[in-house]
């Protein structure tokens, strides 16, 4: 039954990918403007070397074949060449991915424990800290990654200096403090919509007829919390902890740049604005495989910690 | 779960006022703030003191003056004109993603709920495949496509949006139209289409408003990200996205009040919406399964 | 058992149900409770008092929002946080009310509640086996094994044979009155004193509710268990319980042997409850529903009888004071006319 779940929920991943990867391919082909142009740079080439071009770059074949020629070079690993920078696309986007990843394994540490810390503090214990916990998060969770940024910048390296407000840094514990800023950036708005959740779902678990009937049967408090209260909580907690960490990976893109950070998202950006389509395709397809991939380990977590999901059923 | 036998088919619809002062005293508050905005965003341009795109390179990142009591930004052009100026788009673009993916999503909801079966299972799965493109990485492909600019932003928003607007719809649909009204209405002959015009959809209209005043937030913070990264909005034209994006240089040069203030304006319009869609989410379901 | 505490019924003295004091095993008196609402407290109980007796089965019989399951709730520390609660609770002797921490999770263990909702009551999330054996593990330091033995061997006095199977089991998986079932046998498991049942049939399929009642009744009698059984329905708790006392509006009005309860009431409200339903062995021209609305016990008034809206036999003295508790024909009831309707009340209706 488990196994049946885990294959079907693979089969639906690898379905929702291919989908996927048709749409990003298609949406690029079928985009107004000649590649040759942008090979050439705007310049007028002899038709011989426009030839060679289109031969290199299949730009004549059928647009299905070209869609499969793709999709069997990116499970390969490659994923084409960029035009505006000759080299591999691959290659590219391997050099990139380990700011991007270390940025939202990062931001994502920040959302788990600070978001559902605060929130299960503000849950637990009603009083003073729980209203300003409600107040704090209300305003943070509308706080859009770049304002954080620029808000960043300002106090922690422009006035007191303790972080750095751009770039990459070096070695382990430089990365960490060039990621630092960025990583809360990029976590806070996630981070208070996390905690307002947790602190709802112990909230409501609280009030559940039973935990009433383990109350009644001389549980002890610590007991019922752990046993019932949270236990129960955590279904909700880690839905939305999923779902808000897998957001992250498409608005580092707007962090990378606030920093100037040398990541994925980053180039995505500068790709799409010079019209890099090779790059476009690539990282969209890495981003769009990632995003999902979190949100299929979301719903085996799901299933895992409520046994009401209907195992056959489809997810969701 | 348990199919509630409420004869009622209007039951507990009430007035918007009556609503709105349900909310409590942040509900009010957060109204006041999107009506005032809402203000801005229409007559923002009129009220502006100066030419919100005239630049005064001499006067670049001068701080508040006779006149200009937000100062200028960094090509010297008056900030409170390009705030308010910035009112409008910042404004009508998030309204236009709501109204498109609110509308698409409420008409897919609500027609997969009423035939269910096979049309049902294909808007489902058409909405599955939505769900694996984030909303910026979207927009970042179709500016790619269709050139930067906040039309294909607003679309690839809108497309991002349909289907979580659909899910959390199609529920209610569903519930709706298990109700044993929709039955009866169904044996006297009523016709679908008049079924969910004149009762489904104005039973899940509570949901629905709540829904919006929801997305209108997240809309917001996206389009401004997307400007931010210089695919939206484009410059010269004010946005307050792009007035974070274009002042960004003067933060680290140690003059961040052009930058900062769009930040609030964004924050403080966004804190209104969350805070608003929140108190409505919870009138549109007061018994929460 | 049940005769041991009629005759003790009988024989009571004072006012405010008042039997033998010193030995009853759960004593309440003039117990008030009132609930947050909306900003302001809102009574549910005004001054409510019952005692039950060791083995005794009490029954507490009233309509929807008259504060029967408020009660019990009281009774066990239950009520929402923000409540306000004055009179006094003593089991066994000792005062529930101020009882803290440990002391009230072992009062708690000598007082089970069994559920109107066995759905609801159980964690989802939790195997049967766990939800049963919870108690006696963390309370007792029984060893998993042994407390598995033991639900097993319980669960086969409820009549589920097939035990090592239903522990593995999570409650959706199982029905409405197997649940049920389980939630008794797990109220027996800890070896209670007093049983709290809250109108434990209501919510199950009719054709469950005899058999789920028949397997209290029996377990509770053959381990000697004290029982307040809360129900709306008065020929079930007259079925059952050897006393019952009948609620109106947050107060006691009357406190009987069950035997006569339906045949020779003491207060009209009673008398109205019993003709309100439906007799298979009687063929009456139509049901006499009671007129008006209930009073839930927030809109009682202080200086009138409740139930005089209501009451056929109203006269208007009734609308100018409290009628007291007093006894009457071993019974106790909350009338002031009780002497004077003495005996006419049952035979009115048949």
């Amino acid at each position: 039954m488990r196994l049946r779940f885990l294959l079907r929920r693979l089969a639906m991943l690898a379905g929702t990918l291919l989908v996927s990867s048709f749409v990003i391919f298609s949406a690029l082909f079928l985009a107004p403007g000649n590649p040759i142009a942008v090979l050439s740079g705007g310049r007028s080439l002899p038709p011989d070397a426009v030839r060679i071009l289109e031969a290199r770059y299949h730009l004549n074949d059928p647009f299905l074949a070209q869609y499969w020629l793709w999709l069997k070079g990116a499970l390969h690993g490659d994923l084409g060449i960029s035009i505006a920078l000759r080299e591999d696309v691959s290659t590219l986007i391997a050099s990139r991915i380990g700011t991007t990843a270390a940025l939202v394994l990062y931001a994502s540490l920040l959302i788990l424990l600070i978001g559902i810390g605060l929130g299960l503090a503000a849950g637990l214990r009603p009083g003073l800290l729980d209203t300003s916990v409600l107040a704090v998060t209300a305003i943070s969770a509308a706080i859009p990654s770049f304002v954080a940024a620029i808000v960043l910048i300002l106090v922690f390296s422009v006035k007191v200096r303790w972080f750095p407000s751009l770039g990459n840094g070096q070695g382990v514990f430089g990365t960490i403090h060039h990621l630092t800023l960025p990583a809360v950036a990029l976590a806070i708005s996630s981070l208070a919509i996390v905690a307002r959740v947790t602190r709802a779902s112990v909230r409501e678990e609280f009030r559940r007829e039973h935990v009433q009937t383990a109350v009644s049967r001389g549980i002890p408090h610590r007991q019922v919390v752990m046993r019932h209260v949270l236990r129960n909580a955590a279904i909700p907690i880690t839905t939305v902890s999923g779902i808000t960490i897998a957001s992250l990976i498409a608005v580092s893109a707007v962090v990378e740049r606030a920093f100037s950070l040398n990541g994925l998202g980053a180039y995505l950006v500068a790709a799409a604005t010079s019209k890099d389509f090779a790059v476009v395709q690539g990282i969209s397809l890495v981003l769009v495989t990632a995003f999902v991939l979190v949100n299929v380990v979301v719903d085996v977590l799901y299933a895992v910690l409520d046994p009401r999901v209907d195992l056959g059923a489809r997810a969701r | 779960m348990i199919a509630r036998a409420e004869p009622g088919v209007h039951l507990g619809r009430r007035s918007g006022l009556g609503i709105l002062r349900a909310t409590g005293p942040a509900g009010i508050g957060s109204a006041i703030v999107i009506s005032a905005a809402t203000f801005l965003a229409i007559f923002g341009r009129l009220l502006a003191p100066h030419d919100p795109n005239l630049g005064q390179l001499a006067y670049a990142y001068v701080g508040p003056l006779g006149g200009h009591p937000l100062g200028f930004d960094g090509q010297g052009r008056d900030v409170l004109s390009r705030l308010l100026a910035g009112a409008g788009t910042s404004m009508l673009g998030p309204l236009a993603v709501v109204v498109i993916s609110i509308a698409v999503g409420t008409l897919l909801a609500v027609s997969a709920a009423w035939r269910r079966g096979a049309y049902d299972a294909v808007v489902s799965s058409g909405l599955d495949v939505l769900f694996a493109f984030p909303g910026i990485l979207l927009a970042i492909l179709a500016a790619t496509v269709f050139g930067a600019g906040l039309l294909a932003a607003v679309l690839a928003l809108s497309v991002a949006y349909t289907p979580y607007v659909a899910r959390v719809l199609r529920g209610a649909a569903l519930r709706e139209r298990a109700q044993q009204y929709v039955a009866a209405l169904e044996v006297q002959g009523a016709s679908a289409i008049s079924i969910c015009l004149r009762h489904l959809i104005p039973n899940m209209l509570p949901l629905i408003v709540a829904q919006a005043t929801i997305l209108f937030g997240y809309a917001m913070v996206d389009l401004a990200a997307i400007s931010f990264l210089g695919l939206g909005v484009q410059p010269p034209n004010a946005d307050w996205g792009v007035m974070i994006s274009e002042n960004q240089s003067g933060v680290v040069q140690g003059y961040p009040l052009p930058a900062l203030v769009a930040g609030i304006c964004i924050v403080l319009v966004v804190v209104a919406f969350n805070v608003l869609g929140e108190r409505l989410y919870e009138q549109a379901q007061p018994e929460r399964v | 058992m049940s005769t041991a505490s009629a005759a003790n019924a009988s024989t009571s003295a004072g006012p405010a149900g008042r039997h033998a004091s010193g030995r009853a095993l759960l004593e309440v008196r003039d117990l008030v409770v009132e609930l947050p609402v909306e900003g302001s407290l809102r009574p549910v109980l005004h001054g409510l008092s019952l005692s039950i007796q060791p083995g005794e089965a009490l029954g507490l019989v009233g309509e929807s929002g008259s504060g029967k399951s408020m009660t019990a709730r009281a009774i066990d520390r239950l009520l929402p946080p923000g409540a306000r609660v004055r009179g006094t609770i003593r089991f066994d002797g000792r005062d529930v009310m101020g009882m803290e921490g440990p002391e009230l999770r072992r009062f708690r263990t000598e007082v089970a509640m069994i559920f109107q909702d066995p759905r609801a009551h159980t964690n989802p999330v939790r195997r049967i086996g766990d939800f049963m054996t919870e108690a006696l593990r963390t309370n007792e330091g029984v060893p998993l094994r042994e407390a598995e033995h033991r639900a097993i061997q319980l669960l086969e006095s409820v009549g589920i044979e097939d035990g090592p199977r239903r522990l593995r089991q999570y409650p959706h998986e199982l029905s409405g009155g197997l649940l049920q079932r389980v939630m008794i046998a797990t109220a027996l498991l800890t070896r209670p004193r007093l049983l709290l049942a809250d109108e434990p049939t209501t919510a199950l399929d009719v054709t469950t509710q005899a058999e789920v009642m028949a397997i209290l009744d029996e377990l509770r009698r053959e381990m000697g268990l004290a029982m307040l059984f809360i129900t709306h329905d008065l020929e079930l708790a007259a079925a059952v319980c050897d006393r019952t006392a009948v609620m109106y509006a947050g107060r006691v009005m009357e406190v009987r042997v069950s035997s006569l309860l339906h045949d020779d009431p003491l207060h009209p409200y009673t008398a109205a409850l019993a003709a309100a339903r439906p007799r298979i062995d009687a063929t009456l021209p139509r049901l006499a529903a009671i007129p008006g609305r209930p009073l839930s016990a927030f809109e009682a008034p202080a200086d009138a009888c409740a139930f005089a809206s209501r009451c056929p036999y109203v006269q208007e003295e009734c609308g100018r004071r409290q009628p007291e508790l007093v006894e009457l024909d071993g019974g106790l009831t909350r009338c002031r006319r009780a002497v004077e309707l003495r005996g006419t009340l049952g035979a009115r209706r048949a």
